[in-house]
């Protein structure tokens, strides 16, 4: 006879479980990944290649990639700087501050955007003074990186924190001790034992980012050709019954996804480490 | 380099780390600062290295007798090795052996080569050689430790500070270890401070043992002194197993090995107790007994094998124990 672990139940049950995971997975999934890319051929290769060299949406894309060009580097430098602050120094309000980088994980797209329309729009706090000085913030590209910006926040700091919190501080210690000037100690002892969680956080955020459709459907305005990104651009194509070129334009989403899985995969791979569970 | 510590005082909130504290470590000295932990003994050390600043007022660092309180550490130049060692876990052991020399300005960094000798000799003086290109994560906790100590040095700093060198090492290694440092020492000749919570380890290695207790320093000396002389039931207590003998509202310390056992019948009221034998433990070279004395007091007693063996106890057998005279505590 052959000798089963205490914990494994019946052949039946096993085959239960695992079919069930495996039809869900397969339902909500892959059916939906596998849809978006019948329905982007369903018109033959031409209609898929013509609808993404069209003008709209080259400027989408144009505009997405800019967007994510900015807020990425700009969320990085505040998720490290504040990933930093909060785990290498003690102070009054840490806590609070912890709490506030997780706002806007906490809070609807929708509101996210709507907020900086209060400030900025028109008839917002800071609307007439913009005016006078003939800048554009709502509508227009700036608007757009803001409130990415504000949506992507917390994926690098979130990322960091435990990390660096798990570390301690005696590696950076040490360097002072040793001589070693603050450069130095973030770029030759902070940096190289952040690196992998740190690219996590990025690729995170750089999905988010280049996805975001509430936030930045409120500021944008949907100006085509202007300040339509792709998410924002496949819908207007969809409400259009362009459901050929919506498609196509989507499947640069799903890739951009499914690189973006296949990167963490090979970065957890590299590093053993566990994903924490992001939404 | 002399470190001199005067009247520097800590504290975290309302918590006072350090209260008042003043001591001197003579240039060249192996320096031990005993203590629980919640004593200060670590918040001390880090203050001579910088890494803490004491409380505003009258207190001061001085190294050689050159005030460094206000030098940050980063300038300070001790060398400090940190209890759990914080190698930097990227870097192979050669890179953080010259950790402190690359970091130096351009203008007073050593050539590449020099630095590789310099790294070489430390290896050599902490009998590390060819471990140059592993990583931290495959050595030793014992080797570990000595790159510490190595990359410490390589700054050529004033003073050596070590906290809780041993602490996070097994049994055996920490006593090879506390040896080697203490011949170390000797070698290279640098004033060394080094915080422990181990008693054994601070009375058999350093020149000069500091105990410390709720953010004072209780008593200062060599550790024969401090072992021979405690200034209070706390340091008594502290330094080794002692038992407790009320007579009254006086309380007398008398440490087991200090017990003589006698046979029964040698009794001598003057100078004698007479009590029943409770417990024996025997194995090994020490024997423990613990005996009941007349008036319900239990006394621990560490004779030779060869003393028990000679008295032939067993458990309920009366004994007569005679305890040296010391002075009693209130």
């Amino acid at each position: 006879m052959s000798r089963r672990p205490v914990t494994t139940e019946s052949p039946l049950v096993r085959l239960l479980l695992i079919g069930t995971a495996v039809a869900f997975l397969a339902l909500f999934l892959l059916l939906p990944l596998a849809a978006v890319f019948v329905e982007a051929f369903r018109k033959g290769w031409e209609v898929f290649f013509t609808s993404l060299h069209e003008e709209a949406a080259l400027s989408a894309i144009k505009l997405t990639l800019l967007a994510a060009g900015i807020s990425v580097p700009l969320n990085t430098l505040f998720g490290v700087s504040a990933a930093w602050l909060v785990t290498k120094f003690k102070f009054r309000g840490r806590s609070l501050l912890v709490s506030l980088i997780d706002l806007p994980f906490a809070v609807s797209p929708v509101i996210a955007g709507l907020v900086w329309v209060l400030l900025f729009g028109a008839k917002g706090w800071f609307g007439p003074w913009l005016a006078e000085h003939d800048i554009k913030i709502i509508f227009a590209l700036p608007g757009i990186v803001i409130a990415t910006v504000f949506v992507t926040f917390p994926f690098v700091a979130r990322e960091l924190i435990p990390l660096m919190e798990s570390q301690g501080s005696d590696q950076e210690e040490a360097a002072v001790t040793l001589g070693a000037s603050g450069w130095h100690i973030f770029f030759r002892v902070t940096l190289p034992n952040i690196k992998w969680g740190l690219l996590y956080g990025v690729l995170l955020c750089n999905a988010r980012a280049m996805g975001e459709f509430g936030a930045v459907s409120v500021v944008s305005g949907h100006i085509r050709g202007e300040t339509n990104t792709l998410p924002l651009h496949i819908e207007v194509l969809y409400n259009e019954y362009q459901f050929s070129a919506a498609f196509a334009c989507a499947t640069l989403l799903a890739f951009l996804a499914l690189i973006t899985l296949g990167l963490k995969s090979a970065v957890e791979h590299f590093t053993g480490h566990q994903s924490s569970g992001h939404k | 380099m002399s470190i001199s510590i005067q009247s520097i005082s800590k504290s975290f909130g309302a918590y006072a780390a350090l209260e008042n504290v003043s001591l001197e470590v003579p240039d060249g000295s192996l320096t031990a600062l005993l203590g629980p932990s919640g004593s200060g003994k670590t918040t001390l050390l880090r203050i001579v290295a910088g890494l803490e600043f004491a409380d505003p007022g009258p207190g001061k660092i001085a190294f050689h007798g050159e005030d460094v309180s206000e030098i940050p550490a980063v300038k300070r130049g001790v060398g400090f090795v940190f209890q759990h060692y914080a190698l930097f876990r990227h870097m192979t052991v050669a890179q953080n052996i010259a950790f402190g020399l690359s970091v130096l300005p351009r203008a007073r960094r050593p050539q590449k080569s020099e630095i590789r000798d310099r790294v070489m000799e430390l290896l050599k003086l902490v009998k590390l050689e060819g471990l140059d290109q592993r990583r931290p994560h495959e050595l030793s906790g014992g080797q570990r430790q000595r790159v510490a100590l190595a990359r410490a040095l390589a700054i050529r700093p004033k003073v050596l500070l070590l906290d809780e060198p041993f602490g996070a090492l097994d049994a055996q290694v920490r006593k090879d270890l506390r040896r080697w440092l203490r011949q170390f020492h000797d070698e290279i000749g640098l004033t060394t401070l080094f915080v422990t919570h181990d008693q054994e380890e601070a009375l058999e290695i350093a020149d000069q043992v500091v105990v410390m207790r709720n953010a004072r320093i209780e008593q200062v000396g060599k550790p024969q002194t401090v072992y021979d002389n405690p200034r209070s039931p706390f340091v008594y207590e502290l330094l080794g197993n002692v038992n407790k003998l009320h007579a009254g509202k006086e309380v007398r310390y008398v440490r087991p090995h200090e017990i003589e056992v006698i046979f029964a019948a040698e009794y001598d009221p003057a100078t004698d107790s007479l009590a029943r034998v409770q417990h024996l433990f025997s194995a090994g070279p020490i024997a423990t007994l613990t005996v009941k004395l007349a008036d319900g007091q239990f006394l621990d007693v560490e004779l030779s094998r060869k003393q028990l063996d000679e008295l032939a106890l067993s458990i309920g057998d009366e004994v007569a124990v005679r305890a040296p005279q010391s002075e009693p505590h209130h």
